[in-house]
């Protein structure tokens, strides 16, 4: 195992540019998920580790070797694909041995390594068995075992778990999961599912067209998001963003449906009146008699909690997540804890950070996660 | 309801095979009779079993207007067939994988020139590629007859949707795996589309069977008549009788060797049709 060092990376299909210079760094052993949006660049990005797509700029520094310019099978990559792309043709015991054919290996380290995978995914039983005679869940295990065999430097997943349905993709995710623990695989994972990367990955990059959003441990992402459309992406359902102005000298914040709201945390820089946007998510909205009018419009319950939509003062719509069943009625209250806020520029999205007293009060502009 | 639709079904199946089976047994009927009986339109549906050997003396001794016994036609028009069928599917293999999973330039053009051939049939430019062969010194040559009928257009575009329907996935896979590109024409391209394929194959090898002109115009020395020329040839001159039940049981043999390859590759293309990947 290594660690993969990408240095502006950067890929552009004629005008349209996919990647705009990613720079990133995957520790030996760790799992990195790369999450978005779809068309956001991140398979794109992979299929560059991988050297399925030439960059237009940028390094891939795998194990401190640019390997930039070689072929796909020259890295020491594996690759696990959305649809298995398992040669229909072939066995289990084929479908994993090719590489290692191809590579020259001898027939009894063929043997041995295959059969030590398919102990290790299960699949001992099913070796002579051909692709379509398996499930969603066995062929995504023979995917693996294809790329694990080759012992590599670097697991590439792309979206690996889309295909299956949901029960056994917790089950996968967590097979997973553990297998790279195990081994200590340095992986990058691509995926579109928030749980996956809130799961999986030791770290996470969110990407937006073509940048990197941000690149912080799952929790960090989740508590504290770098800018809008990461805080709108992690968490369901999705952050409330509601419009504010800044107040109170910059230690407040005067909601455009009425109160202001004192931070917990420390003033924000900038003018009085400058442009913010508020965010809450759905669970830390508490139930107030003393709170905002909130009129509801929807209640979804989930069973062990109710989904309640609605609109404030302003109109402004606000989803509040609820334990248990929602209180009769159209007219609710509610008050936004200042602990939960997140704050943002309402002009770029970018996180506003409180100002300590021992940093100058210009600095927390710089500051985005 | 179900029973008559059941009934109806097998009785439309039913008509089709006669319509289908009926000529054939005439012929097979006719080999063992008089040939003056079939001339005179007196020509039995049942067949003599006492004159079955006329297929034997046919394919032994030639049919007595042509010294070339019949099971060398054969041979000559299987190995036509064979050449054919062959070369066309190894030309087109390899045209259409260049096509499909290459990048070089003119890629377009090239494979639209090959499209347009589809316009120029052998029947069409016979006299230009009798002009070419004969400056070759091909004529009357076993490569006379199959090499102008070995590049098909039909067949390249053929592969070149099977190898089209073929996931990216998959080719990229096999890169990853360190397949080089003859490996993976060898060891993925070729068994993933192993039954379009064996349906290519039986269709092509009829066509080659089946080939009249050419081989007419190309192959003057008897050594080299194919069945189906051998057959023609027995046809009333104006001077002889044409002796009918003679190349009726010419006729029977000629179908044999098409049937077998039909029969052979039956069971890919029942492969190929049931065997949906998901």
């Amino acid at each position: 195992m290594a660690s993969l060092e990408l240095r502006g990376l950067a890929k552009s299909f004629g005008a349209q540019v996919v990647l705009d210079g990613i720079d990133l760094t995957v520790a030996d052993g760790e799992m990195l998920v790369i999450v978005g949006a779809s068309g956001c660049g991140k398979s794109t990005l992979l299929r560059l580790v991988a050297g399925l797509e030439q960059p237009s700029r940028g390094e891939v520094i795998l194990d401190g070797r640019d390997i930039t310019d070689r072929d796909p099978a020259e890295r020491d990559i594996a690759m696990v694909f959305q649809n298995y792309a398992l040669y229909p043709h072939m066995s289990v015991f084929q479908n994993m041995a090719f590489g290692l054919k191809i590579r020259g290996l001898p027939q009894a380290d063929i043997r041995r390594r295959v059969g030590a995978a398919a102990e290790m995914l299960g699949l001992g039983d099913l070796l002579t068995r051909k692709p379509r005679a398996l499930s969603g869940g066995q062929r995504q295990r023979v995917a693996m075992g294809r790329a694990i065999v080759r012992e590599p430097k670097l697991f590439l997943f792309d979206e690996p778990l889309s295909n299956l349905d949901a029960k056994l993709r917790v089950q996968m995710r967590a097979d997973i999961r553990r297998l790279q623990r195990r081994f200590a695989i340095t992986s990058l994972y691509v995926t579109h599912d928030q749980v996956e990367a809130m799961t999986l990955g030791d770290r996470l990059v969110v990407m937006r067209e073509g940048r990197a959003a941000q690149v912080a441990t799952p929790m960090e992402v989740f508590a504290r998001p770098a800018d809008t459309y990461v805080a709108g992406f992690i968490g369901a359902p999705a952050m409330n963003f509601l419009p504010a102005r800044l107040t109170a000298g910059g230690h407040g914040a005067a909601l455009a449906a009425g109160p202001a709201i004192l931070f917990a945390d420390g003033p924000r820089p900038g003018p009085e009146g400058r442009g913010l946007t508020i965010g809450i998510r759905p669970e830390h909205v508490q139930l107030d008699p003393a709170g905002m009018a909130f009129a509801v419009d929807l209640v979804e319950p989930l069973g062990s909690e109710t989904l309640v939509h609605g609109r404030l003062a302003d109109g402004e719509g606000l989803v509040v997540k609820i334990a248990g069943q929602a209180p009769p009625g159209e007219a609710l209250r509610v008050a936004l804890p200042p602990a939960q806020l997140h704050v943002f520029d309402a002009g770029n999205g970018t996180r506003l950070e409180p100002e300590t007293a021992t940093v100058g009060p210009l600095a927390g502009l710089a500051v985005t996660g | 309801m179900r029973t008559r639709t059941d009934w109806l079904a097998h009785a439309v199946l039913g008509l089709g095979v006669v319509l289908f089976a009926f000529p054939v047994w005439l012929i097979f009927a006719g080999a063992t009779q008089d040939a003056g009986a079939i001339n005179r339109g007196d020509i039995s549906l049942l067949p003599r079993l006492s004159h079955l050997g006329i297929f034997l003396s046919v394919l032994r001794n030639g049919d007595g207007a042509n010294p070339t016994p019949v099971w060398h036609m054969l041979m000559i028009s299987a190995g036509m067939a064979l050449g054919i069928a062959i070369g066309k599917i190894v030309i087109s293999l390899l045209s259409a994988y260049a096509v499909v999973f290459f990048r070089f330039p003119f890629r377009m053009l090239a494979f639209w020139t090959i499209f347009i051939t589809l316009m120029l049939p052998v029947e069409v430019r016979i006299i230009p590629t009798y002009a070419v062969m004969a400056d070759f010194h091909m004529i009357n040559s076993f490569a006379g007859l199959t090499v102008p009928l070995l590049a098909s257009a039909t067949a390249t575009l053929l592969l070149r949707q099977v190898f089209l329907a073929i996931p990216d996935e998959l080719v990229e896979a096999a890169r990853m795996d360190g397949a080089g590109p003859v490996r993976f024409l060898v060891s993925i391209l070729i068994p993933v589309s192993a039954a379009n394929l064996a349906a290519l194959f039986v269709i092509l090898f009829v066509y080659g069977w089946n080939q009249y002109l050419w081989p007419l115009l190309v192959a003057t020395d008897p050594r080299l008549d194919t069945i189906v020329i051998g057959i023609v040839q027995l046809i009333d001159t104006g001077f002889t009788l044409t002796p009918w039940n003679t190349m009726m049981a010419m006729a029977v043999l000629a179908i044999i060797p098409p049937v077998i390859v039909v029969v052979a590759m039956q069971r890919w293309f029942v492969k190929g049709l049931t065997e949906v990947e998901k």
